[in-house]
């Protein structure tokens, strides 16, 4: 199930502006991987190139090769909604459909694509995908309820059944921690440890300590300056990027003498 | 007057509530925080004593009688000029200066509130009596009214014979057949302009000109749609009379509203859409679902209830419209259900023929009383349309409990 990625010589645009500049990096399957680096230096770009959704945004274009399993998402035939479906992602702030219930917005990503199913198959699909996010103790009682109800840190797990639901290859993770309390946070890291046995999962994060808590490799990600491209600094173990990192500038970053 | 402004000077002792009591206050321990203010109770002596002397300047100025209106307006003015003065001289600058404020911002709410409240009780006491004596108002057209019953109902006590029930059923028609033509073009223009447009320069000319179409005078609304009905009917079915006189139906006054009413739903939907967060889409489209998928289960449904509520204000606000009904369907004096054919009557029309044209010439008081009774049921639809609006808009409002 889960694929490796391999993103070669790849260059992501807004318009005119080339926001990440000539990203190589090879990222494992049943494994966690996470991009660190400061704010602006494309790390939530290069993540969202993986599944084509910068392409939301009016003018972004991606170049280059990014290959699942060695076939390439950005081939001019490629459907994009084909590639998302495959590339899951999960995002900075929890985001349940609020129209609809825990157990339908588990069920979202085959509701929303007008799939028929039998209840008892979209029964065992919510058990094993709330199952699946720790969740399912919390709320199999009220499964009718709003998504909406819940705290923040159950909501962005009802966020990650729902990507479980539609079973993709890769799940990707945006600062998925960052609105959450300590606990919670916990909650999800522990989540990610059990999903890296199914998925690869790639995870940006802002917090240090969560990429070598979490993560198997990390890439280091900076920025040269305001008005210049982000570039893949540093990509390794994430105990060698933390403990005895090569280059200079990932020395500095994670030692906080940054700037 | 004096509830109304009561509340913003409970604001000045939150923290004494037994302060109404002033025996309380030599048995209590004082409390430094509260040393210093005026009792809760000055705003009551200055009402009373501008009640007092608004009596006695009113009487002064006016040469004829008691106005009891100047008497209020008076005394709210000295009310205002009381209260900065007692708390300056009790508190301080900055306090008087504040309860200064709040007191003319209540005032000019009060002054805002004088016309709606002046209107409604205009329309009601001269309708209903009318409604509620002739409940056939709301059952019959005027088919048999003519001068002579309408003579004798005012010269010899006959009952008030006719009604509006054809009016009401000409602005129920019209209004339909105008809110189905709208609302799927609305609906479309603004999912366009927020979902697919991306801000080029087609749909900043579509906002401009929906912006100049949200001005255009209603009557202008109303010779557009004569003129292009009628050049339809002469370029597609010929131009003699036959056909010219077709042009005057319901359905071109539905096409009249329209124009005035599709601007009102677009900008309404697309503020609606606008406030849909684009988290909500990037999770849709992140599932794999596909752009028209998402629009039509996620998009839409999350912003269900503001659009509703805004169509229901459009209607509300042409069903009112009289010139451009008047233009593009006529009056008739007699029920006619089809939108598609024959001249129409709309209720706002109604009103307007009654009082300017009376069936009786000779004796318009009839006419009179019809037209006020047709006014409040009018005015009655639209707060009920308002009403609906609140309703639907809490209906389909996104559970937000249940935690």
């Amino acid at each position: 199930m889960a694929k490796r990625i391999d993103a070669v010589d790849l260059n992501v645009y807004y318009g005119s502006f080339l926001a990440v500049e000539d990203v190589n990096i090879r990222i494992e399957p049943r494994a966690v991987t996470a991009f660190i680096g400061p704010s602006g230096c494309g790390k939530t770009t290069f993540l969202r190139t993986i599944n084509r959704m910068h392409e939301v945004l009016p003018g972004a274009y991606a170049e280059g090769k990014m290959l699942l399993d060695g076939e390439n998402i950005y081939d001019p035939h490629v459907d994009p909604v084909s590639i998302r479906a495959e590339v899951g992602m999960v995002f900075q702030r929890p985001n349940p459909f609020p129209t609809m219930s825990i157990r339908e917005n588990v069920l979202a990503g085959y509701k929303l694509n007008g799939t028929r199913m039998s209840k008892s198959d979209a029964d065992a699909i919510v058990e094993k995908s709330l199952r699946g996010a720790n969740l399912w103790n919390e709320v199999k009682d009220r499964l009718d309820k709003p998504g909406s109800g819940l705290s923040g840190g159950q909501q962005q797990r009802l966020c990650i059944a729902r990507t479980v639901a539609v079973e993709p290859s890769v799940i990707l993770m945006d600062e998925p921690c960052s609105a959450l309390d300590p606990i919670s946070t916990l909650a999800v890291e522990d989540l990610i440890n059990e999903l890296k046995k199914d998925y690869t999962v790639v995870i940006v994060t802002h917090n240090m300590q969560q990429a070598a808590r979490v993560a198997d490799k990390t890439a280091f990600f900076n920025i040269q300056g305001t008005g210049k491209p982000g570039i893949l600094i540093e990509y390794a173990d994430t105990k060698t990027i933390f403990q005895n990192p090569e280059n200079e500038q990932t020395i500095n970053y994670i030692s906080g003498r940054f700037g | 007057m004096s509830t109304a402004l009561k509340k913003p000077d409970e604001g000045h002792t939150p923290s004494a509530p037994p302060s109404s009591k002033p025996n309380g206050r030599s048995t209590k321990p004082k409390n430094s925080l509260t040393a210093g203010q005026k009792p809760g109770w000055t705003w009551m002596v200055v009402a009373a004593a501008s009640l007092a002397v608004g009596a006695g300047l009113i009487a002064l100025i006016a040469s004829e009688g008691f106005s009891f209106a100047g008497w209020l307006i008076l005394s709210a003015i000295v009310y205002v000029i009381g209260m900065y003065v007692t708390t300056r001289v009790i508190e301080n600058k900055r306090r008087a200066t504040d309860g200064l404020w709040r007191n003319l911002v209540w005032a000019a709410f009060i002054v805002a509130l004088i016309p709606l409240v002046s209107l409604l009780w205009t329309v009601f006491a001269q309708g209903l009596p009318t409604l509620l004596s002739n409940p056939g108002l709301l059952t019959e057209d005027m088919s048999t009214t003519n001068g002579a019953t309408d003579a004798a109902t005012q010269d010899e006590g006959a009952p008030l014979s006719g009604g509006f029930v054809h009016g009401l059923i000409g602005t129920l028609m019209i209004t339909v057949v105008a809110t189905v033509i709208s609302v799927p073009i609305g609906l479309m223009a603004s999912i366009y302009l927020v979902e697919y447009s991306r801000g080029g320069w087609f749909a900043r000319t579509i906002t401009f000109f929906v912006d100049v179409m949200t001005g255009i005078p209603s009557i202008v609304a109303g010779l557009f749609a004569f003129a292009a009905v009628q050049l339809f009917i002469t370029t597609f079915l010929g131009e003699s009379p036959v056909y010219l006189q077709m042009v005057k139906m319901g359905l071109s006054a539905a096409i009249a509203l329209s124009v005035l009413m599709i601007p009102v739903v677009v900008r309404s939907t697309e503020e609606m859409l606008r406030v849909v967060p684009n988290e909500l889409r990037e999770a849709s489209y992140a599932l794999g679902v596909r752009k028209w998928k998402t629009i039509m289960k996620v998009v839409l449904p999350t912003s269900i209830s503001g659009i509703a509520s805004g169509v229901t204000l459009a209607i509300a606000r042409v069903t009112g419209e009289t010139a451009p009904i008047l233009v593009t369907a006529g009056f008739l004096a007699t029920t006619n259900w089809n939108p598609f054919s024959g001249w129409m009557t709309a209720l706002p029309v109604y009103i307007y023929r009654q009082l300017v044209n009376p069936t009786a010439p000779a004796a318009p008081v009839p006419s009179e009383m019809r037209a006020w009774a047709a006014a409040l049921v009018l005015i009655i639809i639209v707060m009920l349309l308002n009403l609906v609006a609140r309703i639907v808009a809490q209906a389909f409002a996104p559970k937000k409990t249940g935690r």
